[in-house]
């Protein structure tokens, strides 16, 4: 991990005007991002996630972004004109979507996929675009690159597309990578491959992560910090290997919600919330 | 080999031969028979519930009972109905529809000279709609509930609420009779008519096979309001089914990975998610083109367009019996083909549904 800060951002919050009323999905969300593994933790509708999509400028159509800061080496994200969005989005930060099944265009080919996003940012020709996708696909541990590369997407199994989708994110060479619950639609026999997969050509390639997932146990092997998430707010940023010396109520309920494979075999504890832990 | 291996790989040998592209040809052209047989069997049964009497027809109403059995056995409707519907079937098959009452012609013969007509004016008819239709239609939907969108709604209403009849005179009385911007009705001015010599029926190709260009640009002039009339209509329809595809396909998750990939506006909605708008526009588009195909009787009939409508509508009124069978079974076998070709075009576009 170097001191060197990639991303920094400042009270980051969220807001979506619905029918029934404002919703703030993110509340004031701080964190600086050096080169290194953060994780996002929190169960559904903590704003994990609108957090990840707010750092490329996504949210939906009805949602408001507001922040003291949030800036990306020297490029202030908070104010991009759509041009200037397209020379970060892909080329500089990226973002491995959740499940291959709909995050990948059914009608096109997965190497034509995979070259769009390279010929986006890299003036290259047909062919040479074409070599270094099928290098990209080796790269993911697909063995058989040149099939899969004329395939489309419903021809290849769920690990074997979010290891195409892995690809096709890397391939620009980003500096930061957001994986919005990379494997939560894999199943559990492929997880722990595809997040290996990742792992490494994120630490052979220098880039940063931000690991967003539900999965305390699974963000805490692979990443090197924590930011825990309820409602909104950050209730605990803690080092991966610390996690057993948590603080927060809400932390620690989390973990305990872990089944353990030795001895005590009794009920599980419900998850218990206090509606203080939102205000924070 | 042990027979059940053996047994296995056959298995597997005809399930492949099944899902090959001879396999998918193979079905077509069973499913594409089965369809025919079933609309004979109807056109057939519809001919003789009727209450029209063939015979009767032909020999008229003074005829001696003697010659009215004689005519009878000759027009084999004696037979019983099984052997009537194969002798139909096998007529059909060889062209034959029998002769036209009205026009004294074989009625395959008739059918030759007005399907083209029709056929000339639906293609363009389509062609206009889709290339006007489809753009306006992803124009309303990137500008949901802006004032684009409002304009191409309000236009769009507009077309399908005008009675086509009214919109065809007030047509002919601006662009032809006020500004004369285009011919009137018919297919040629009167006065060339008989100059062509009607190879494949179409005007705007058979002029071109002649090499007659002041010709084709009389029939292009001809074609082009009754053609626009009706693709105002078809646009009408491409256009609000291509706004609500496009805003399904818009929310869709593989939107979003291409937005994070960097890619422009531009590309994501014309090559990502038209590309995907296309597989359920294709049955869209086939259908209006069906129904064009079927002739508009009234545009037809305002424009003096001698195509299949109004000549099974004149049939019809005539009770020309043949005439009207033929032109169901051509209407009929169009729905039919129409249908197949979308069939093809669905495989080709969606790659999910080859198999």
């Amino acid at each position: 991990m170097s001191n060197e800060t990639l991303l920094s951002v400042k009270n980051l919050e969220v807001t979506f005007n619905t029918p029934k009323g404002d919703v703030h999905a993110v509340r004031g969300v701080s964190f600086n991002l050096g080169r290194e593994r953060l994780g996002i933790v929190g169960e559904s509708g903590s704003g994990k996630s609108q957090t990840g999509r707010a750092i490329l400028g996504l949210t939906a159509a009805n949602g408001k972004i507001t922040a003291d800061q949030m800036t990306f080496h020297d490029v202030d994200l908070a104010n991009l004109t759509p041009k200037q969005w397209r020379k970060v989005r892909g080329a500089r930060i990226s973002m491995i979507m959740q499940d291959p099944k709909y995050s990948l265009n059914p009608v096109m080919t997965i190497g034509d996929q995979i070259i769009e996003a390279y010929r986006e940012h890299h003036k290259v020709n047909a062919k040479e675009a074409r070599h270094r996708a099928i290098d990209m696909l080796d790269a993911v541990k697909i063995r058989d690159p040149e099939r899969v590369f004329n395939s489309y997407p419903h021809e290849v199994s769920g690990g074997m597309g979010q290891r195409v989708m892995i690809a096709m994110m890397l391939i620009p060479d980003p500096e930061l990578i957001i994986a919005d619950e990379p494997t939560s639609a894999l199943d559990v026999t492929v997880q722990l491959q595809v997040m290996a997969i990742l792992d490494d050509l994120v630490r052979d390639r220098g880039m940063a992560l931000i690991f967003i997932s539900h999965d305390l146990q699974l963000v805490s092997s692979f990443c090197d910090r924590v930011l825990v998430m309820y409602q909104g707010h950050v209730v605990e940023e803690i080092k991966a290997s610390a996690l057993h010396e948590a603080k927060h109520p809400y932390t620690k309920g989390l973990l305990n919600c872990l089944p353990k494979m030795d001895g005590d075999h009794s009920d599980l504890p419900i998850l218990e919330r206090e509606a203080s832990w939102a205000e924070g | 080999m042990s027979a059940v291996k053996r047994k296995k790989r056959d298995g597997r040998n005809r399930a492949r031969f099944a899902s090959g592209p001879t396999g998918t040809f193979l079905r077509l052209v069973f499913s594409l028979a089965i369809t025919f047989f079933g609309l004979l069997l109807v056109t057939f049964l519809i001919g003789r519930v009727l209450p029209i009497d063939p015979v009767l027809a032909a020999v008229g109403d003074h005829a001696s009972q003697s010659t009215y059995n004689r005519v009878r056995e000759e027009m084999g409707l004696n037979l019983p109905l099984w052997q009537q519907f194969f002798i139909y079937v096998s007529n059909v098959l060889q062209g034959d529809f029998g002769q036209s009452v009205l026009t004294s012609n074989s009625v395959l013969y008739d059918i030759k000279r007005v399907f083209p007509a029709t056929l000339e004016l639906a293609t363009i008819a389509t062609i206009i709609g889709v290339a006007l239709g489809i753009p306006a239609g992803v124009f309303a939907a990137i500008n949901k509930g802006k004032w684009p969108d409002h304009v191409v709604r309000v236009i769009g209403l507009a077309g399908h609420s005008m009675p086509i009849f009214w919109l065809g005179l007030m047509g002919l009385l601006v662009f032809y009779m006020k500004l004369d911007w285009v011919a009137g009705p018919g297919r040629l001015d009167s006065f060339y008519v008989d100059f062509i010599e009607p190879t494949t029926g179409l005007m705007l190709v058979d002029t071109l096979i002649e090499g007659d260009i002041d010709l084709f640009w009389n029939a292009v002039s001809h074609i082009v309001l009754p053609a626009s009339i009706l693709a105002y209509f078809s646009l009408a329809y491409i256009a609000r089914m291509t706004r609500s595809f496009m805003l399904e396909q818009l929310s869709q998750e593989y939107i979003l990975t291409a937005r994070v990939k960097g890619i422009s506006e531009h590309r994501i909605i014309w090559r990502h998610a038209l590309g995907n708008v296309m597989v359920p526009l294709v049955t869209v588009i086939a259908l209006s083109y069906a129904n064009l195909l079927e002739g508009s009787v009234l545009t037809e009939i305002v424009f003096a367009w001698p195509g299949l409508g109004l000549y099974i509508t004149n049939s019809l009124l005539n009770a020309d019996m043949n005439a009207v069978l033929g032109g169901t079974i051509v209407v009929g076998a169009v729905f039919i083909s129409v249908n197949m070709l979308s069939d093809v075009l669905y495989r080709l576009l969606d790659p999910r549904a080859r198999r």
